[in-house]
């Protein structure tokens, strides 16, 4: 049965994706200017630059990336290509776009797996305190972060991270990365101040629907049940109310992972930190379109897996869910 | 005993004067029994009354640059102190409202504009028509919306109608799913059978019977979205994607005061003050709302 529906599930996500390759294609129609100048290096404005370009060079560039056919024609061999995995060649450093991108990969996921880490281990605790001391101060901690993260755009954070643990104490390094294979505490150093912005982010979210969704289940009637039966308090709350609230806790963390790529971008950049999106960046302001194209379907394949595989595990976490309506 | 038609009239006006009371009522209700409309409301009407007069009432020229004065920190002369070319802070604070609310107002407009039509339209035809509304809406929402800003705008450069659409196209999808929601409960009730009965056409149903019944969630919605479009504005601005001086805007400055962490920390902290705040306003307001109309609504909160 899980079998069947995550068949099912495999299908929705067909049009998403043909939302997303379209969008991505159309990225470099927008550009406004000739793309075979931009190539070479002119600015979309600079008309002269016209004059300055050999001809010959110019029709040939245009032949072979196939400008003078129909869109639709453009759109089918650039999906076709992609299909494939070649993403094209980036225009600064001449070599794959997906080899640099994969060779990003690594510092972003330890970044994101380290900013989920953060969220989890600060708002699961939290988040049933909160709920079971209504109204304590504790409660109004957790509201007060809530709030915090929500009204606080991430790279303002980041920005006064810096300037008290850099700036100020001098503790932890503002921009950098070590592989962890290279020096293992320098790799935590680096990752520290990023992953806790991220993390303070993911810990808010997590936090506002887990103390909601825990205060749920206190009143439910397994809950009294359990008390009623004599289990220690402490077994009632987590064997029962919390593995209950876990199931729409695995939901938010997976759409926390389309928040992480996107809150990411800022934060890997201020830190100079070399996952994807600074990758993503650096591409933008060098005009390197094949590396910006290349990214940003990467990021958005890589949420819809995500999207994708949490929905399996909602429905095998809760069974009473969809899989039998396919 | 009175005629048939002078009771359908002073029905009608009656029910007139109820809902415009209702409105004022629910407005008034609001601002006096719950503190975070309150507070709300006023920082919102101080902003938008800086963003259209602000530029008047500040001590100093905000772009005008001053080297006599470079780096000085808060005091007396200059309340938030002055940047690495002498510029007051606190004056270019207020300026920076302007961007702000200027691009966020757009972005919000151009959102409902787009996805309210599309919304009703899904809910309403039903059908394929529906389906295929739906799957689009289903395509932007699994993208990382500001990751699309952010795409949108390296490619077509920054400008005011650019930042627009690139801020307002993420949050189509939510007054989409919003409306389309609403139109499909509304349709089915008695009212509706009673306009098509008296020969009303589709297009009239639509316009003056249901959708008047979607302002609801859909104002619950519209401060939220204004938050999320600030922060993508001054996000933007900060990765320097946004608009170029001589405009001013928050993130731009927050992006300058990396540069002077050390000597001059202030510029870091009040740009950044000015915006949480700006935030919390709208934040506030749109939580009140949420409450006043009733847990329905609260699956609505999520700011993206």
């Amino acid at each position: 049965m899980l079998f069947s529906y995550s068949l099912k599930r495999l299908y929705q996500t067909v049009p998403t994706l043909l939302v997303i390759s379209l969008f991505v294609f159309s990225l470099i129609l927008v550009v406004p200017g000739d793309p075979v100048l931009h190539m070479l290096g002119y600015v979309g404005e600079d008309l002269q630059a016209q004059q300055f370009v050999d001809k010959q060079v110019y029709t040939q560039m245009r032949e072979r990336l196939g400008l003078d056919d129909p869109i639709p024609v453009q759109y089918a061999r650039w999906v076709a290509r992609t299909a494939q995995g070649d993403l094209g060649i980036s225009l600064n450093h001449r070599v794959s776009v997906l080899d640099i991108i994969v060779e990003r990969l690594p510092a972003t996921f330890y970044l994101a797996l380290a900013a989920m880490l953060i969220g989890v281990v600060v708002a699961i605790p939290l988040g049933i305190w909160a709920a079971v001391r209504q109204d304590s101060w504790v409660d109004h901690f957790a509201h007060g972060l809530v709030l915090f993260g929500i009204v606080t755009p991430g790279f303002w954070v980041a920005l006064m991270a810096v300037l008290l643990f850099s700036v100020h104490l001098g503790w932890l390094p503002s921009i950098g990365y070590t592989p962890p294979q290279q020096d293992f505490l320098k790799f935590l150093k680096h990752l520290t101040l990023p992953a806790f912005v991220l993390g303070l982010d993911i810990a808010a979210g997590l936090l506002r629907y887990l103390r909601a969704d825990f205060l749920e289940q206190l009143r439910q009637d397994y809950v009294r049940a359990a008390r009623a039966k004599g289990l220690p308090e402490w077994i009632v709350l987590v064997k029962h109310a919390l593995k209950n609230s876990l199931v729409a806790t695995v939901t938010v963390l997976g759409l926390d992972v389309s928040r992480l790529l996107g809150g990411s971008t800022i934060i890997e950049t201020m830190f100079a930190y070399p996952g994807i999106s600074y990758l993503l960046l650096q591409s933008i302001y060098a005009r390197d379109f094949p590396v910006v194209q290349g990214s940003v379907l990467f990021m958005a394949l890589i949420v819809l897996v995500v999207n994708y595989f949490t929905d399996l595990v909602y429905a095998f976490l809760n069974p009473r869910i969809q899989y039998g309506k396919a | 005993m009175a005629k048939r038609e002078d009771v359908a009239i002073s029905l009608d006006q009656g029910s007139v004067a109820a809902t415009e009371k209702s409105f004022g009522k629910t407005a008034v209700d609001l601002l006096l029994n719950d503190r975070r409309a309150a507070i709300g409301f006023c920082v919102i009407a101080l902003a938008f009354i800086l963003a259209i007069w602000g530029i008047h009432l500040v001590p100093y020229d905000p772009s005008e640059p001053n080297t006599v004065v470079r780096f000085q920190p808060p005091g007396a002369a200059h309340w938030m102190g002055t940047d690495e070319a002498g510029r007051d802070i606190f004056s270019r604070i207020v300026a920076g409202v302007q961007v702000s609310l200027t691009v966020a107002t757009g972005a919000v407009l151009l959102a409902l504009a787009i996805g309210f039509p599309l919304g009703a339209l899904s809910g309403y035809a039903g059908g394929w028509l529906d389906a295929l509304i739906m799957r689009i809406t289903d395509g932007i929402i699994a993208f990382p919306t500001r990751l699309l800003a952010i795409a949108l705008v390296a490619f077509s450069g920054a400008s005011i109608p650019s930042l627009w659409f690139a801020i307002a196209f993420g949050s189509i999808p939510s007054y989409a799913r919003i409306v389309r929601g609403e139109v499909l409960g509304q349709k089915e009730r008695e009212y509706v059978d009673a306009g098509r009965a008296m020969g009303e056409s589709s297009w009239a149903i639509l316009v003056r019977h249901i959708l008047p019944n979607c302002m609801t969630p859909v104002s619950v919605r519209i401060p939220l979205n204004y938050a999320h479009a600030i922060t993508a504005e001054a996000s933007l601005s900060f990765l320097g994607l946004g608009l170029v001086p001589p405009t001013i805007s928050w993130g731009q400055m927050l992006s300058k005061s990396q540069s002077y962490m050390e000597v001059a920390p202030w510029l870091a902290v009040f740009p950044g003050l000015a915006l949480a705040s700006l935030i919390l306003g709208f934040v506030l307001l749109s939580d009140a709302l949420r409450d006043y109309n009733g847990p329905r609504y609260r699956t609505a909160r999520k700011i993206a």
